[in-house]
């Protein structure tokens, strides 16, 4: 019975930080004088109302699937990534390069281009791995130095060398129509089933392999794994790499399914948010499907509520922000859950 | 292009006017990491700083206002970290990260609100470098470089300082011989805050008379790296600063005189900071204990 009771709880806590972070979420909007109810319902509306609009919903969804995942499997590592951004970036532009740059059959072209990814993405995120393995130095501060490297780089790209010659903004040519992914409604395409097979594969890896347990072990305690005959060094470097190569899927999705051309705007800050998925998922990958729908629909959703109810639509980036704070906080949250008794 | 075009007086005073806004916010960071406290929310805080020191230099008309409505800000959003990453033990990089999330949707959200127009404040009548020599923004720069000093000498000279030092190294040695831990901390996280918060609004209040949405441009982020660069102490920091003051300097100034693109001319702050931390020239080390919530009852 314990055993139900923590994962209840477990459970609950995620969902009252986002309870408490929409009513926090709905001070600012009586700050902006317009109605709680209404910016709310338009924000709901916006982000289901119609078939067209859940579909930008799911578009928002597929690239937070993917840095969710890219966070929390880091962390479950005891790594934290927070060079999702970077990594989706170095993906999505050698992602762009291939997509236009090689001529092939569709059914060739479409998986080169996500092995790019993988192996772009996985590079840029094994760096920070490596040099916390080799060279102690913390992720954290690698993975951010990393961020603006990787957004500098690309910019320097699109500006320079892969620029668009006609183009009026600096963006790489359109790719191929080979390397397409096939688009069901607007602008949403097959990249939400590869998101979610993704999900389950990253399930099956952490929970049901041995390189998944050994990940998991590290994670929970290094020292211990270390003894118990585990290299952490190789894991934390293969946990980087892994985390890397979910983030430059995203980016890779981003490029073939969404915009079909590369440009650093391609991402709307999705490696940062891919935290606070992670966070609120509880780094488990089933969680990140949720979450990543929340914010997906938040942010969709609240640039409709601009439009219908004229709140601005920072308030999706306020609520992300305090849904974060209160899930990290879950001493907050406990508090208002039922006392357990001792036993 | 004569190479000696480039090092005129300009360059020097363009360097030091870029360094402020980092040297504020890296003295900030420095109090804070030297506790114990992984601040990587400066962004947030200075853009909090910059957007409060324009809204109540708009209301009240006096910059001085302003200024102080920057150190609330600041106190405010140091006082947030603090709560998040002592009292409720939040793992620093994840509250920091919330914050600057929060910071920069919340600043962008208010400015309609607040001016009715989105993106941008309208200009201010006045700003720091129209006025007189003691509100002119020299002030704001000469107190920088005052701050580096009596930094230096607060951590290194007093008691006090040693206290600081003592609690971001050892907590629990610290908390043994009867320092309080968690006032210490607060304290410099609150302290963190406030330069941030006053190197936000020489952004807004003091250069450019407005304030419009993500004006920090990664600024917080920059210090940061000047932080580790100068190995988390004052002194380094201020170098740092100047440095990465100097490299912006110098990317704009030689912006199509030379093949080398801006953009590699930007990411050397980037680049250095993970030589240095990686150890390869001159190991940067931080505070053994920044980063951990310090809990009493742990062994």
């Amino acid at each position: 019975m314990k055993f139900h009771k923590e994962h209840l709880i477990e459970i609950c806590i995620p969902v009252i930080a986002v309870i408490l972070a929409l009513i926090v979420g709905s001070i600012f909007i009586a700050l902006s004088g317009k109605g709680i109810f209404n910016s709310y319902s338009a924000l709901l509306i916006g982000a289901f109302g119609s078939k067209a609009s859940l579909a930008e919903t799911l578009v928002k969804t597929v690239p937070l699937i993917f840095c969710g995942l890219s966070v929390a499997f880091a962390f479950r590592c005891g790594v934290f990534n927070i060079g999702a951004e970077g990594q989706l970036l170095i993906a999505g532009v050698a992602v762009a390069c291939v997509g236009y740059a090689i001529k092939l059959p569709a059914i060739i072209h479409i998986p080169l281009c996500f092995l790019v990814a993988i192996i772009a993405g996985g590079l840029w995120g094994g760096l920070a791995g490596y040099l916390k393995a080799r060279f102690g130095a913390h992720e954290v501060i690698t993975t951010i130095m990393l961020n603006f490297i990787a957004l500098k780089f690309t910019e320097f790209l699109v500006n320079g060398p892969l620029r668009e010659p006609s183009g009026v903004s600096p963006k790489t040519p359109h790719i191929l129509e080979s390397a397409e992914l096939l688009r069901i409604i607007g602008r949403l395409n097959i990249s939400i089933f590869i998101a979610l097979i993704v999900t389950g594969i990253i399930y099956y890896l952490l929970n049901r392999t041995t390189a998944g347990y050994e990940v998991r072990a590290v994670g929970f305690n290094p020292l211990a794994a270390e003894y118990g005959g585990i290299n952490v060094a190789k894991n934390v470097v293969l946990a980087m790499f892994i985390s890397g190569a979910l983030a430059g899927l995203a980016g890779c999705c981003e490029v073939l399914g969404v915009f079909r051309y590369f440009m650093p705007d391609i991402s709307s800050d999705y490696g940062f948010q891919g935290i606070a998925v992670a966070l609120l998922a509880r780094n488990h990958p089933i969680g990140v499907l949720l979450s990543a729908l929340l914010f997906g629909s938040l942010s969709n959703g609240a640039t409709k509520m601009q439009v219908i109810a004229k709140t601005p639509k920072q308030i999706a980036s306020i609520i992300q922000g305090l849904v974060i704070m209160f899930v990290a906080a879950d001493m907050l949250v406990r508090y208002f859950l039922p006392k357990k008794k001792k036993e | 292009m004569n190479i000696l075009d480039i090092f005129t007086w300009s360059l020097l005073t363009v360097t030091i006017t870029k360094a402020i806004p980092l040297i504020y916010a890296g003295i900030g960071g420095l109090y804070s990491e030297r506790s114990g406290v992984v601040n990587i929310c400066l962004e947030g805080i200075m853009l909090a700083g910059a957007f409060s020191a324009v809204v109540c230099t708009h209301f009240t008309g006096n910059l001085w206002f302003g200024l102080a409505g920057a150190i609330i800000a600041g106190t405010f959003m140091g006082l947030l970290h603090g709560v998040l990453s002592i009292t409720f033990k939040v793992n620093q990089i994840v509250g920091g990260t919330a914050i600057n999330i929060f910071a920069a949707g919340a600043t962008e959200y208010l400015i309609p609100i607040v001016f009715g127009k989105p993106g941008a404040t309208p200009p201010l009548a006045f700003t720091f470098e129209r006025q007189d020599f003691f509100l002119s923004k020299y002030f704001l720069i000469y107190m920088a470089f005052l701050l580096v000093g009596l930094t230096h000498i607060f951590l290194y000279k007093t008691s006090y300082g040693l206290r600081v030092r003592a609690v971001g190294e050892h907590p629990k040695a610290a908390d043994t011989v009867g320092i309080n831990v968690y006032l210490t901390r607060y304290l410099c996280v609150i302290m963190s805050g406030i330069f941030a918060a006053i190197g936000g609004a020489y952004l807004s209040i003091g250069e450019s008379g407005l304030f419009s949405k993500g004006m920090t441009a990664n600024r917080g982020f920059i210090a940061l790296a000047a932080l580790i660069f100068g190995k988390w102490t004052p002194l380094g920091t201020l170098g740092a600063c100047l440095f990465f003051g100097f490299c912006d300097n110098l990317q704009s100034t030689l912006q199509g005189r030379v093949p080398i693109p801006s953009e590699f001319m930007l990411m050397i702050p980037y680049v250095l900071t993970i030589v240095a931390i990686a150890g390869v020239v001159g190991r940067s080390r931080p505070p053994a204990s920044s980063g951990v919530p310090y809990d009493p009852s742990e062994r």
